[in-house]
């Protein structure tokens, strides 16, 4: 039994695994918008950007400063969500009372300049990020070998959107901010501080969003379009699965990472493209999305 | 007639239609428009190189079909460069290997962009608002891929050498100057198609949409429709100026069908003015322009660029034309 469907069985799960972490990718960056977008009504444009931002901020830590990947892992979510936290100040939270696409284009055209501004600094190949020791090798499972870092990075993004779906549904500032989304002025209106509110949480995404980058670093190359790449996908799985519910992005975002990766074991021409597809499948089938409620 | 203007009654301000004027154009927009045809007559003599020209006239009518759809129906696709680069290399390849002529290639262009805007039109208006924009926009990622790897496209190299041909068979394109007169008049053409679009019965339902879409559902008006249709004649018009694009420069590549160049079309016709009828060719003018003389400095372009789109939603909303016709009082 080492073939399925005439597929070689470590190629099949080498994919599995490969889109496992795409999946992770995809849950930890669509968690962080959907976040944003029921706060702020404001899709984040610069999210992409900002996933590179976290990249590269472990890559300097890393080779500037000589801090280490489990430093990194605490330090950039921090610096980079600080940056969000100013946008927000300087910048978003002047567009509230307008529509909400002058929120996208906003954030459209501050990941213009990021992206640029690194792409002058750092030129458009990929600079190398190692794996920490503590998390180089392999084991060997039987069927296939597993790369440790990999195994840790689905392990780690999926306990970081199980703490993130906690938070928000179990604790009391999980509770405040459910309330917010629904009804910000009542919210208001009992004492809280919506602004501070909305500004926490904006810099709370962008440090989900700079935590992704981390994890990336040593898989990808670090280079300034690895987030816009990615962030279309991640508009698509936001798409399918809805923004109405924290868990249904990260089930959704895990789900088609592993669709994609079994794409390309199957029918690796569609491999691209297959996310889209589905996309316009659920928009057919359920225009809300699988996990949304309707507009 | 009379049931319309009642349907109209919806928009805050209602357009001028009894002054006996052209095609809804107003007196300040006819001055204007004899203003651009005039400057269109004579600009290839007057130093501008035709070529230039054409690029500006090119993604002048991107950015009007893009600003029919951005600011008379309040949708914001983010993926109009589906259509534009579609079209761009349906020309190309029509042109080239199967050697039809110019006139026909760029309508050949138009036709199937519209054919995929209705496909994604159809999908993409089953959500609104921000939803609209991610779908438009991952859809034009899929046709992307798919000129990836489709084997028409010629991939990365694209499709070179594209021939301009013989107009009607007897005028020969590969001057510049001829060109130049087939592409401003394709142009004016698309331009006046949008403003008779917007001025029409159809128009004013497209912009009740806009102002309030369950009070135009409330009238009677399948506002679905309308959104599909306004959504077709923007793709069918992002697909002529792709065409005719292709056909001036000779080359149909992924550039055009890339997301960037859907940023862009965006761009134009947000410094121009959103939903103003000379905004979107002054803001390609101003992007193309920009483009031109920046060209050596690489990434910056990309910087500068979002910076302008960050300025003009924070502090420009109405853009260029929007801001000299709120100081004139006066719709341009």
């Amino acid at each position: 039994m080492d073939e399925l469907f005439g597929i070689p069985l470590p190629l099949l799960f080498g994919q599995l695994l490969l889109g496992l972490i795409n999946g992770a990718f995809y849950a930890m960056l669509s968690l962080g918008l959907a976040v944003i977008f029921g706060l702020l009504n404001v899709i984040n444009f610069t999210h992409g950007a900002q996933f590179m931002m976290g990249a590269f901020a472990a890559w300097m830590l890393l080779n500037w400063f000589g801090v280490n990947y489990w430093f990194a892992l605490i330090l950039v979510p921090i610096i980079i969500g600080a940056t969000g936290i100013v946008l927000e100040k300087l910048m978003i939270s002047r567009l509230y009372k307008l529509d909400h696409l002058y929120g996208l284009l906003l954030t459209f055209g501050i990941g213009l300049v990021i992206e640029g501004v690194f792409r002058n600094e750092f030129g458009s190949s990929g600079l190398p990020y190692r794996i920490p020791p503590e998390l180089s090798g392999a084991w060997d499972l039987g069927f296939m070998f597993m790369p440790v870092y990999r195994g840790w990075v689905v392990v780690f993004a999926a306990a970081v959107c199980l703490a993130t779906w906690l938070v928000i549904e179990k604790t009391s500032l999980g509770a405040n901010l459910r309330a917010a989304t629904e009804n910000p002025a009542l919210v208001q209106a009992f004492g809280i501080n919506v602004p501070r509110m909305v500004t926490l949480t904006y810099g709370a995404g962008v440090a989900l969003a700079a935590l992704g980058g981390v994890l990336a670093a040593p898989i990808y190359s670090v280079n300034p379009q690895m987030g816009s790449n990615l962030i279309i996908v991640v508009f698509a799985v936001v798409v399918i699965g809805g923004m109405g519910s924290i868990l249904g992005s990260v089930i959704t975002g895990f789900g088609l990472g592993i669709v994609e990766g079994l794409t390309k074991v199957f029918y690796p021409e569609a491999s691209a493209t297959v996310i889209f597809v589905i996309m316009i499948i659920v928009l057919l089938a359920r225009p809300a999305g699988l996990f949304g409620r309707t507009a | 007639m009379a049931s319309e203007t009642t349907a109209t009654g919806i928009v805050a301000i209602p357009e001028p239609t009894s002054d006996g004027s052209l095609w809804g154009f107003s007196r300040p927009q006819r001055i204007a428009f004899i203003v651009l045809l005039v400057f269109l007559g004579v600009a290839p003599f007057a130093g501008l190189y035709p070529v230039f020209l054409m690029k500006l006239l090119c993604f002048g009518l991107f950015a009007c079909a893009f600003n029919l759809l951005i600011g008379y129906v309040g949708l914001l696709s983010f993926g109009h460069a589906a259509y534009f680069g579609m079209g761009g290399y349906i020309a190309g390849h029509t042109a080239k290997v199967m050697g039809v002529p110019p006139e026909l290639a760029i309508i050949l262009g138009g036709v199937v962009g519209a054919a995929l805007g209705a496909v994604f039109g159809w999908v993409a208006i089953r959500r609104q608002g921000i939803y609209f924009a991610m779908i438009t926009l991952a859809l034009s990622q899929l046709v992307y891929f798919v000129c990836v790897q489709a084997p028409f496209t010629g991939g990365e190299d694209g499709i070179q050498a594209i021939p301009r041909g013989k107009l009607f068979g007897i005028i020969d394109l590969s001057p510049d100057l001829s060109m130049y007169w087939v592409v401003a008049t394709v142009f004016v053409i698309g331009f006046l198609l949008v403003h008779r679009i917007v001025h029409s019965p159809f128009g004013m339902v497209m912009k009740a949409i806009k102002e309030n879409e369950p009070r135009a559902t409330s009238l009677g008006y399948r506002t679905d429709d309308y959104k599909l249709l306004a959504f077709i004649l923007s793709a069918g018009l992002a697909g002529v100026a792709g065409a005719t694009k292709s056909l001036v420069f000779g080359i149909a590549t992924l550039t055009d069908v890339h997301w960037s160049m859907s940023g862009e079309v965006v761009l134009m016709t947000l410094v121009g003015g959103l939903g103003t009828v000379f905004g979107p060719l002054v803001g390609a003018a101003v992007i193309v322009t920009m483009q031109n003389y920046l060209a050596e400095w690489g990434a910056w372009v990309t910087v500068i660029q979002g910076g302008i789109f960050v300025a003009c939603v924070l502090a420009f909303r109405r853009g260029i034309v929007g801001e000299i016709g709120a100081l004139l009082r006066v719709k341009l």
